[in-house]
């Protein structure tokens, strides 16, 4: 499968294999990271950015293609939507069915709410489910929540939002617990003890995992749960603009059948986005680790209607993507590969940096030297990527630790005929986390709309600039679990007036006003992949 | 010069090229995908998939995503394929062997034909874990289906009627919470922090100018 450049590359690879074990590359300094990041991350790149012309961020930059989808027309602004028709009418409306989502829908109910789950794919049909790594949670003798904080904030280059961190890091053993109470099989020894490892920028080993199926394995269980409770899931519809009462609340949601282009009326009393991240923008035409619907839909919605975006230009290339073979090019490849010990390897064999910088920093170091440095390896397509030597797994932990512990890495290569166990694999940085999205407090309310929330990757200010792994999958359930909670309770004291689209007309003045003239409409559902 | 195979994307015949998966030859060919895509690179299920090549009678099952296509092939997707799912509230029951019978009798209508396991897109062995599940073995049974991504292409030839992907995750919700051993470093961490016993800690880190916290964090010792 590999070709005759490759194969001589990893020759060299495998020859320098025997000295690099148990040598551990010096880390980088505060200056030589700061350098670094300004040079090769993606996010410094000035002309994968533009400036918001209208709204609430306007004069600040974001990349080109969510500021086109900020500046296009509403999809329903030519639509004759009749708000006194209501199809769906409850408490608290969820849109998005991911881990978020369904974590905000599960505890709605349990706090007496009517609460309905509405999501363009399937429920589960997320991020969520494609999260490999695992979980963080500072549970253990020798951590604290105070050590988790300080972790994150620094990995976030001291930008995360400290109400916001607060909660993530404090309420992450309860996250963890309430999720294993759910059912979901974390790996234990046989004592209880959680199995936890390193994550790029941990100080403790704090990532709980279920295998490398982490996140698929919490999603089935926070499905397997919403469906249990007979949570209404309006399968195949996407939520395409919000719908404000005349006082400016929020007060629902106008839909669409994905296959019919039908429109439909969600009312509201609270309204939740939960609609993860933006990968399938494909910014600065990098491949992406996301899921085929994320596209920012959320972030387009809330703005439109009002919400501020917060950290909108602070995107996270997942390090480790894959560069070869083009069958599965862009696909993660989880961090836990190099928290199990596999070295990043230039065409020379040289380990050219510590495995465990935090990702951008990693991302960064990779470009660095796929480009200036000129030791990348190229592939048939005309990338380039750099080795994840995966065989010293096997020889720190022992035969048969790939297949116990990252088994649908070995799984997804395997489909194509390299063997991970015995040679090494070649990846690149992949499009992976929006760490930017809208603002919110620490109940996960918006600032701006009442009654709106946020939970998820759609929320920005949780992870400052950078996220570090594991980070995400504890921000969906603890934001999540309390935007559900909040909602529930909120929706009690709710009274809405008449329903109104009037935010729609205003944009669109503020399009016109600004001499925007555009054919394109948001939000983009799904990305265009065909010919 | 790229070379190309023939493909019959619902009986109908398009040349893609030959290094694409079948998810996207067919949006190569035009389709653009609603059903039948999710995550893309097999972790959802989403994708289930069925296919004849030209000249061999047997009919084989996977994920679009995950499959390159080859030349000749006869390729259609399960967009959907209805599971029968079972509710329960996971704190009344209890992993007993009864809860299996309960909820999901049809298993012991297993005939064997082992026609599951030939279809599963994971390479699980899922005739095995149904006959963990017979047996009560839900911990078994959870270790063998953990990988299944529920694309219910197993369900979809099962001539007992068995939805083999939800007798899996009751399996391994039991195992999960009931039958595993309990996390007691866990536990006594939840109880410290909800007695307030990282309150006044947590409020000096957030209260720390960004210079401190700086040097704090470049100079924080980790663990080896």
């Amino acid at each position: 499968m590999f070709t005759a450049e490759m194969l001589e590359s990893i020759k060299k690879v495998e020859a320098t294999r025997a000295e690099r074990i148990g040598y551990e590359p010096r880390r980088m300094t505060a200056e030589e990271k700061d350098t670094l990041l300004r040079q090769y991350h993606p996010d410094f790149r000035e002309d994968g950015f533009s400036i918001i012309q209208i709204g609430p961020n306007k004069g600040e930059k974001a990349p080109v293609e969510l500021c086109t989808l900020l500046h296009s027309n509403s999809r329903i602004k030519d639509e004759n939507i009749d708000l006194s028709k209501i199809d769906y009418d409850v408490d608290v409306l969820v849109i998005g069915g991911g881990g978020a989502g369904s974590s905000a829908a599960i505890e709605a109910n349990e706090n007496g709410a009517n609460v309905m789950i509405v999501t363009k794919l399937r429920i589960g049909d997320a991020n969520t489910m494609m999260a490999e790594g695992g979980i963080q949670a500072a549970d253990k003798e020798n951590d604290s929540p105070q050590q988790h904080y300080l972790d994150a904030f620094g990995g976030g280059h001291f930008a995360a939002r400290p109400e916001l961190l607060r909660r993530l890091v404090m309420e992450a053993p309860d996250a963890i617990a309430w999720l294993n109470n759910l059912g979901v099989m974390f790996d234990k020894n046989e004592d209880g003890t959680m199995i936890t490892t390193h994550g790029g920028g941990t100080s403790r080993k704090r990532m709980h995992a279920c295998k490398d199926y982490s996140g698929a394995e919490i999603m089935r269980v926070l499905r397997d749960e919403v469906i249990n409770r007979e949570i209404p899931v309006i399968d195949f519809t996407a939520a395409v603009e919000l719908i404000l009462d005349k006082n400016g609340q929020a007060a629902g949601a106008v839909l669409q059948n994905m296959e019919t282009g039908e429109y439909l009326v969600a009312r509201a009393k609270t309204v939740i986005i939960a609609t993860g991240g933006a990968g399938r923008l494909h910014y600065q035409n990098f491949p992406t680790s996301n899921h085929y619907g994320a596209t920012a839909d959320g972030l387009i919605m809330g703005y439109r209607a009002g919400a501020p975006l917060l950290y909108q230009d602070t995107i996270q290339y997942h390090p480790t993507g894959v560069a070869y073979p083009i069958q599965i090019f862009g696909a993660l490849v989880t961090e836990k590969v190099r928290s199990l010990g596999a070295m990043l390897v230039n065409i020379d064999g040289e380990a050219f940096m510590h495995p465990l910088e935090t990702r951008d920093v990693c991302a960064a170091s990779i470009i660095r030297e796929c480009s200036d440095r000129g030791k990348g390896i190229p592939t048939p397509t005309g990338g380039m990527g750099v080795w994840l030597d995966t065989p010293m797994i096997e020889m720190i932990h022992g035969e048969g630790t790939i297949e116990r512990r990252i088994p649908a890495m070995l799984r997804m290569y395997l489909n194509y005929n390299i063997d991970m166990r015995k040679q090494p694999i070649l990846i690149y940085p992949t499009l992976h986390y929006q760490n930017g999205g809208l603002e919110i407090n620490g109940e996960g309310f918006t600032k701006a709309i009442d009654n709106l929330l946020v939970a998820g990757e759609a929320v920005g200010g949780i992870h400052g600039r950078n996220r570090l792994m594991g980070n995400s999958l504890l921000d969906i359930i603890v934001f999540g679990r309390n935007a559900g909670k909040a909602a529930a309770k909120k929706s009690k004291t709710v009274s809405l007036s008449e329903l109104s689209l009037e935010h729609i007309n205003s944009y669109a003045k503020k399009l016109e006003a600004a001499g925007i003239e555009t054919d394109t409409v948001s939000p983009m559902l799904l990305p265009k992949y065909t010919r | 010069m790229q070379e190309m195979v023939n493909v019959f994307l619902y009986g109908k015949k398009y040349t893609v090229p030959a290094d694409l998966t079948i998810m996207t030859a067919m949006e190569y060919a035009g389709y653009k995908l609603v059903r039948g895509c999710g995550c893309r690179h097999g972790f959802c299920g989403a994708c289930a998939t069925i296919y004849r090549i030209k000249g061999n009678n047997e009919l084989k099952t996977c994920l679009a995503c995950q499959t390159q296509v080859v030349d000749g092939m006869y390729v259609a997707s399960l967009p959907f394929f209805p599971t029968d799912k079972r509710s329960y509230d996971i704190e009344e029951i209890r992993p007993e062997q009864k809860i299996m019978m309960e909820l999901y009798p049809e298993i012991y209508s297993c005939i064997g034909c082992n026609a599951c396991t030939k279809g599963c897109s994971q390479s699980l062995n899922v005739m095995q874990y149904i006959a963990y599940a017979q047996r009560g073995e839900f911990e078994k049974c959870a270790e063998e289906s953990f990988d299944c991504v529920n694309c219910g292409i197993c369900t979809s030839r099962c001539p007992a009627g068995i939805s083999h992907p939800m007798v899996g995750l009751l399996a391994r919700r039991l195992t999960g919470k009931y039958i595993a051993p309990k996390s007691e470093h866990l536990k006594k961490r939840v109880e410290e922090i909800n007695k307030g016993a990282f309150d006044d800690l947590i409020a000096k880190i957030m209260e720390k100018p960004i210079e401190e916290m700086k040097e704090l964090y470049n100079k924080r010792d980790i663990e080896e």
